[in-house]
């Protein structure tokens, strides 16, 4: 009957090893030079590109109150910079914008969740949410001006309406996401109810969640943004909003163009700096970002 | 039913790790009542190893979500000697924890002590010959790889009772050849209960002690064969052929029948 002379058990090792060795292929980071070539470079060709065509256009129009030069918005930034005004400016606004997206995490989070997990809430206010997030969160500044008034709370009220739907509908795209057999799976472990949610749901979702935060991000700044030009008052220190508004008040052009270019740059920024990796890691350490 | 999963190896008053009596299943489909399986009872021994063969629709799946606890008959009982651990054709390992994590996270979930799980982990990937792979990524490991840390993580419960849904069946034939002399190896080793669920005959015969025929729709017991042939087999042995083309026979049989109506 036995047909060979190894034993099976004992041959099955060595061919395991074989096989694993045959089936697996060895990952390696790209070089410096890959991502400076692949990354780095085309967008400062694409900056150098932008800055040629405005510094050309700028004999064209011929009126610094309409197209400054380049020149003249660098001076513009150089000004604010000796007079220590530039770190002001953004940390006033990067600070209430970055306050109120943690706000908008803490309340966001545990929305989606329920949303997601409970079918009531789900029919209730599901459709209302998804809704919400397409109305422009400057359509909330005039309301939380006469609510609260003219003051912080306002600004994080506006942040909170815009980023909230966001966030909590990001987590509840991903919660739907995950494959029914993590849930099977996690259940013959024996995480059910709250362990299940804390040690399958919340991880398997991850991705969608990130990508919620990311757009929660990029609505927190821009009603932070509406918020500033259209209530601001000086009591609230000068964000970048508020520099917005007073450039086009005092008809300053080369201001108008810094401080468009500082809101543009900070949440870029932070964009790169905070959600970029997070979302490249999630994908990354599931296997999910293929490299080109 | 035996609730606990502490009781000793030696204890006489569990009989069984497995015991299915009149179990029924039918489902609500806009038809009607369609029943999917159909007075199954069956008994799994301590230590044994049981493969349920059957074609498409005899509700092998269902029977094994039963089994599981993760659904419940609609009548008859099923009584197991604690939670089973259940393994998947797919490997189902959780892709945001490396392999060892993912072993970890089924000994926290049974409560082992924190300073206890990593020790733990490395025998189990060790028992599964993934020595090293602890810091692996799910998506850095091969589908024989997976499916022996899917194994690594479904031991790591400490069931009495293993089950398995055609865990090898999207797997090469190589491979799958392999892990069949593991499965059997580790079965050895751990005395564990099987209930494998397959449709590949060979891979019945191959493996079990007892092979179960469930016809189709709805899923009955149509046969047993108790397979008497020594372990180390190969698939490729002349007993393991002969049982299977007997068998072959008979489910073709039951086949058949559905199509003369």
């Amino acid at each position: 009957m036995a047909s060979t002379e190894t034993t099976p058990a004992k041959d099955a090792g060595s061919v395991e090893a074989g096989l694993d060795a045959l089936e697996t292929t060895a990952t390696s980071r790209p070089t410096f030079r890959q991502t400076f070539t692949s990354k780095i470079l085309p967008p400062i060709i694409a900056l150098a590109v932008v800055l040629v065509a405005w510094t050309l256009l700028v004999p064209v129009v011929d009126d610094p109150s309409k197209l400054p030069s380049p020149t003249a918005v660098g001076d513009a930034f150089k000004d604010a910079w000796l007079k220590g005004d530039l770190l002001g400016y953004i940390w006033t606004s990067v600070s209430r914008g970055l306050l109120g997206f943690l706000f908008a995490l803490a309340i966001g989070t545990p929305l989606g969740l329920l949303v997601a997990r409970v079918k009531f809430v789900r029919a209730a206010i599901g459709p209302i949410l998804s809704g919400l997030q397409s109305l422009p969160s400057v359509a909330w500044v005039p309301p939380a001006v006469i609510w609260l008034g003219l003051n912080n709370s306002m600004m994080y009220a506006v942040i909170l309406l815009g980023a909230v739907p966001s966030i909590a509908n990001g987590l509840v795209s991903g919660v739907d996401q995950v494959p029914p057999l993590f849930l099977r799976a996690g259940r013959t472990m024996g995480a059910t109810g709250v362990k299940g949610i804390w040690h399958v749901v919340l991880p398997a979702a991850m991705p969608g969640y990130v990508a919620g935060l990311k757009q929660g991000w990029a609505f927190s700044w821009r009603s932070l943004m509406a918020a500033e030009i259209i209530a601001s008052f000086p009591d609230l220190g000068v964000g970048l909003g508020q520099l917005l508004e007073n450039a086009r008040t005092a008809s300053d052009m080369a201001m108008v163009f810094e401080a468009i270019i500082l809101i543009l740059f900070v949440g870029i920024a932070i964009d790169l700096l905070i959600f970029s990796p997070l979302e490249r890691w999630v994908l990354r350490s599931r296997g999910l970002l293929v490299k080109s | 039913m035996a609730t606990t999963t502490t009781l000793a190896k030696a204890d006489e008053s569990v009989e069984y790790a497995a015991r299915l009596e009149h179990v029924s299943k039918s489902f609500a489909t806009p038809g009607g009542q369609q029943l999917v399986l159909d007075d199954i009872t069956l008994d799994v021994a301590p230590g044994e190893f049981v493969t349920l063969l059957g074609a498409s629709g005899c509700g092998k799946s269902t029977l094994l979500n039963l089994v599981a606890g993760l659904d419940r008959p609609t009548t008859g009982s099923i009584a197991t000697d604690g939670r089973p651990a259940l393994m998947f054709q797919e490997h189902a390992l959780f892709p945001w924890l490396t392999a060892g994590k993912n072993i970890e996270l089924a000994l926290k979930l049974r409560g082992v002590a924190k300073n206890d799980r990593r020790d733990k982990a490395e025998q189990l990937l060790e028992l599964v010959r993934l020595k090293g792979a602890y810091d692996k990524r799910v998506h850095e490991l091969s589908g024989g790889m997976r499916q022996r840390a899917a194994l690594a993580r479904a031991l790591a419960q400490e069931s009495r009772l293993l089950l398995m849904d055609e865990p090898f069946s999207a797997l090469d034939a190589i491979t799958r050849d392999v892990l069949h002399d593991e499965l059997t190896r580790i079965w050895q080793e751990t005395g564990v209960s099987v209930l494998f669920v397959t449709h590949n005959v060979r891979e019945a015969v191959r493996l079990a002690q007892r092979v179960i025929l469930l016809s189709s729709r709805p899923g009955r017991i149509a046969r047993e064969w108790e397979v008497g042939i020594p372990q180390p087999r190969r698939i490729e042995d002349a007993p393991v052929a002969e049982l299977s083309l007997e068998i072959t026979d008979v489910l073709r049989g039951e086949i058949r029948r559905h199509g003369q109506h």
